[in-house]
């Protein structure tokens, strides 16, 4: 049962009068409600604990839940106090707010909780004081992160029915989807890494002929060079071209940095093959060669890792560009004060000021080659300034850096153990519901004996009865009516397959349906128009004369069948409540005479006496009371 | 060196806020709504003040901030029925809840309901039905809206049913119910037709008053 939403069973019960025009059947009765509840209220009681408070201190805020008179909502006459369900430790915090102005978040509670309380009493986030505030947000970011998380996840596993193209694409976002997606990410995966290592070994030089000089092997095997790179440069463009047609919108596909480096790593090829062999170009053929070289960042699809780093630079653009204009300063101001210094001394390789920028950048970044040497003595000692702030400069902005990308690289962690623990999160839960919707069936067959004692008058199993809650039986009576408004029962899943099997039978076959009445299936449980369709091309002379047995009702046009018990619940406990039901085969909940002619129609004659027909029809099936009348 | 440093560090500090503005834009999005006083509710439906207390605090513990959207709302109705998709069904209650068409409900639109429902009188009741079940609002019902209302009301059965559902199963009850209450078998169900048909089926005006003392 849905606890958690217990207050909100008047409203599902009000409104299920929207199925009862539709229903046919007449509805079950509602359980009574014997005890009324009386909650308890006290002023500022929150679940137990009391806080006392002057009125004046909470009118200070007149637009939160404390301040107006939304209040009154909760307040409980009897006990003159204020009552609310809520936690009491965060509720500490609120009413501080009220007495100092200020609104704290504490440290060890969980975001979302306070965030709920907060919306509860109705006081903005935004109040917090300045000494939470920057606490506040950072946790509010990893949460809103979290659940985008969750939501790219949902993403996923969605959409059964797309069409060809946004199944491409998502097979190409998300590799682990379909097995071809995976085929598909390793090809290009391997021949990213061949095109890489064919330009890598392009240049290097297998001269093994010794009256040639070494050549690269490039120039030695053309041909087979040219193939590979052939092959790979049609894998890409076809990989290209692929995507192009499956994405979603083409534009934003061709801005997207992937794109671009995709259509870069394949245009030298192209461009190489239509241009000539003019001594001109190939200079600037050769260039364009060097970006090649770009297909190495093809990878960074196939490795998160790369991706992430990517995404730490990008959110820590701020800091790059604070290192590098810091970088800039100093470099210009010590080129500057080197070129001075040395000046003054003979064959120095400071010529210039930007022929010191050289100096400076290496020394600063503590590499010092040694090519260029300040010789006089200002030289050297500006020279170590130089190098030790160097040091500085640079260690600065770097631990900013690798905390942000930690913090990133962590999330993704989580982020995949989520994925992973999700299957047996979600399996739990699947258990649980199925539990509550079990506990409906399983109080059908109990309640079902109730409602047959309750008529009986029994007192004392009545009380015996009634284990389940008040909450729980007026839930199960809201299933039950919808039950009744569908003229179809729940059932749990065996025995749904089990009917699937022999289900077709007693449709096709309704004069045998007398002999199979023992065997039930398909009469008893159903009150339904489906079977008066079969039944409306009958003799209505043979079904007229059981009129005069019925309650004067002048329509024929369905047929209901009440059942006295729960056949499809299994064997074991019809014959039980066999026994019961021949009982109260006379008097049953709504009081309608029993008319057996329509069952087996070939043979009318044979039914028409009620009285003699009952008793068969009670022993062989289960008390299978059927009745004719208008709907 | 450390004075270039330090103004620099100033520089990147006033560059944060625009970062959060995002942030900030999504946070004034929450609605917070508060109801009428408690006197004038009582005055407005057929409720007395505890009950309508109870109500209240239902309410508020599912939804803080004073409003349900469509999604809690399928939310809360799922809750109930566990077996199959309830969400359907929810979203013409909803769409009947919220009289105003303003996609959320109040708890004004929601008390009143429900007194109508719980307290009201048959007529006042069966109008309330007609209005969930006319979809588009024009004042008649016809096939469609009711093989999608009574289309919902299967949903919520589930797969697991005995016995098992087949297609048509809807598309039949609908045919039966047209046969009830269309009186002059124009294809379409008026509000006065379907009153007066109801009002002619016991069971129906039976069943109505089921739920009398559900507060």
């Amino acid at each position: 049962m849905a606890t958690g939403v217990a207050a909100w069973l008047p409203f599902a019960r009000a409104a299920a009068i929207g199925w009862m025009p539709v229903a046919n059947c007449p509805m079950p009765v509602a359980p009574r409600d014997h005890s009324k509840k009386k909650d308890e209220l006290i002023i500022l009681n929150v679940s137990g604990r009391r806080f006392q408070t002057w009125r004046t201190t909470l009118d200070r805020y007149p637009d939160t839940l404390l301040g107006s008179m939304e209040k009154e909502f909760f307040y409980n006459e009897e006990t003159k106090e204020y009552f609310f369900d809520r936690d009491p430790d965060a509720f500490r915090s609120v009413l501080n707010f009220y007495r100092t102005g200020k609104l704290h978040y504490p440290r060890y509670e969980c975001i979302s909780a306070y965030d709920e309380e907060l919306a509860f009493f109705g006081i903005i986030p935004e109040i917090i004081g300045d000494c939470c505030y920057e606490e506040y947000k950072d946790r509010k970011r990893e949460n809103a992160e979290r659940l985008m998380d969750d939501q790219e996840e949902n993403k996923d596993s969605k959409l059964p029915n797309m069409n060809f193209r946004e199944t491409m694409w998502r097979a190409f976002e998300n590799p682990h989807t379909s097995t071809m997606a995976l085929v598909f990410y390793y090809v290009t995966g391997f021949f990213i890494a061949v095109s890489v290592i064919t330009n890598v070994v392009e240049t290097v030089p297998c001269g093994s002929t010794p009256n040639q000089k070494d050549m690269p092997c490039g120039e030695r095997y053309t041909v087979a060079f040219f193939c590979m790179d052939t092959a790979c440069v049609m894998i890409f463009t076809v990989e290209y071209l692929l995507r192009l047609f499956a994405a979603p919108s083409r534009y934003r596909f061709m801005r997207s940095v992937m794109s671009i480096i995709d259509v870069v790593a394949i245009l030298p090829y192209y461009i190489g093959l239509v241009m000539t062999d003019n001594e001109d170009v190939s200079g600037a053929f050769v260039t364009l060669r060097v970006f090649r070289v770009f297909r190495i960042f093809k990878f960074s699809r196939h490795s998160q890792g790369l991706r992430i780093l990517g995404y730490t630079l990008k959110s820590c653009a701020s800091e790059l560009g604070f290192l590098l204009f810091s970088l800039t300063m100093a470099i210009i101001i010590f080129a500057t004060v080197m070129f001075y210094a040395e000046k003054g001394s003979s064959s120095s390789k400071f010529t210039s000021i930007p022929a010191s920028f050289w100096y400076t950048i290496v020394t600063m970044t503590t590499l010092g080659y040694g090519d260029m040497v300040p010789k006089t003595i200002a030289g050297k000692i500006f020279g170590s300034i130089c190098s030790l702030s160097g040091v500085l400069v640079i260690a600065l902005p770097v631990p900013v850096i690798v905390s942000n990308f930690s913090r990133i690289y962590h999330q993704n962690q989580r982020a995949d153990k989520r994925r992973a623990q999700k299957k047996a999160r979600l399996a739990r839960i699947r258990i649980a519901k199925k539990g509550s919707s079990n506990a409906y069936l399983q109080s059908k067959r109990n309640g079902l004996l109730s409602e047959l004692l309750d008529l009986t008058g029994s007192e004392e199993e009545e009380h015996v009865n009634k284990t389940t809650s008040l909450l729980e039986s007026q839930h199960h009576h809201l299933l039950h009516c919808l039950e009744k408004t569908t003229a179809h029962e729940f059932v749990d899943e065996q025995l749904y397959e089990q009917n699937c099997v022999e289900g077709a039978v007693p449709l096709q076959s309704p004069p045998s349906r007398s002999s199979s009445l023992s065997s039930h299936d398909g009469v008893t449980g159903t009150c339904c128009t489906r079977r008066s369709r079969k039944r409306i091309p009958l003799p209505n002379a043979s079904l007229s004369t059981t009129h005069t047995h019925t309650q004067g009702l002048q329509e024929l046009s369905a047929i209901r069948i009440q059942y006295g018990d729960e056949p499809s619940l299994g064997s074991s406990t019809r014959s039980s409540l066999n026994l019961k039901t021949s009982e109260r085969s006379g008097s049953n909940c709504q009081g309608q005479h029993i008319t057996t002619a329509i069952i087996s129609l070939p043979s009318p004659p044979a039914f028409h006496p009620d009285s003699t027909v009952v008793p068969p029809i009670t022993t062989t099936s289960s008390s299978n009371v059927v009745k004719v009348s208008a709907l | 060196m450390g004075a270039v440093v330090g103004t620099l560090t100033m520089q990147t500090k006033q560059r944060r806020p625009s970062r959060d503005k995002v942030d900030d834009d999504l946070e004034m999005t929450v609605v917070c709504h508060r109801p009428e006083g408690l006197e004038q509710l009582e005055a407005q439906t057929n409720f007395n003040k505890r009950e309508l207390q109870v109500l209240y605090r239902g309410f508020k513990n599912e939804c803080p901030s004073g409003v349900v959207n469509e999604e809690t709302f399928k939310q809360i109705y799922s809750q109930f029925f566990p077996h199959g998709d309830a969400s359907a069904y929810a979203h013409y209650l909803f769409n009947a809840f919220d009289s105003g068409h303003s996609g959320s409900i109040k708890f004004e639109d929601f008390v009143t309901a429900l007194s109508i429902l719980l307290r009201g009188s048959t007529r006042e009741k069966l109008q309330w039905t007609f209005n969930l079940y006319d979809i588009n609002r024009d004042g008649y019902i016809n096939k469609e809206e009711m093989t999608d209302i009574v289309s919902a009301i299967y949903d919520m059965m589930g797969k697991y049913t005995y016995p098992a559902l087949k297609t048509d199963t809807p598309k039949q009850h609908v045919e039966a119910f047209f046969q009830k209450m269309d009186k002059n078998r124009d294809g379409v169900v008026t509000l006065d037709e379907f009153i007066l048909s109801c009002q002619e089926d016991d069971n129906i005006m039976r069943s109505l008053q089921l739920f009398e003392n559900v507060m």
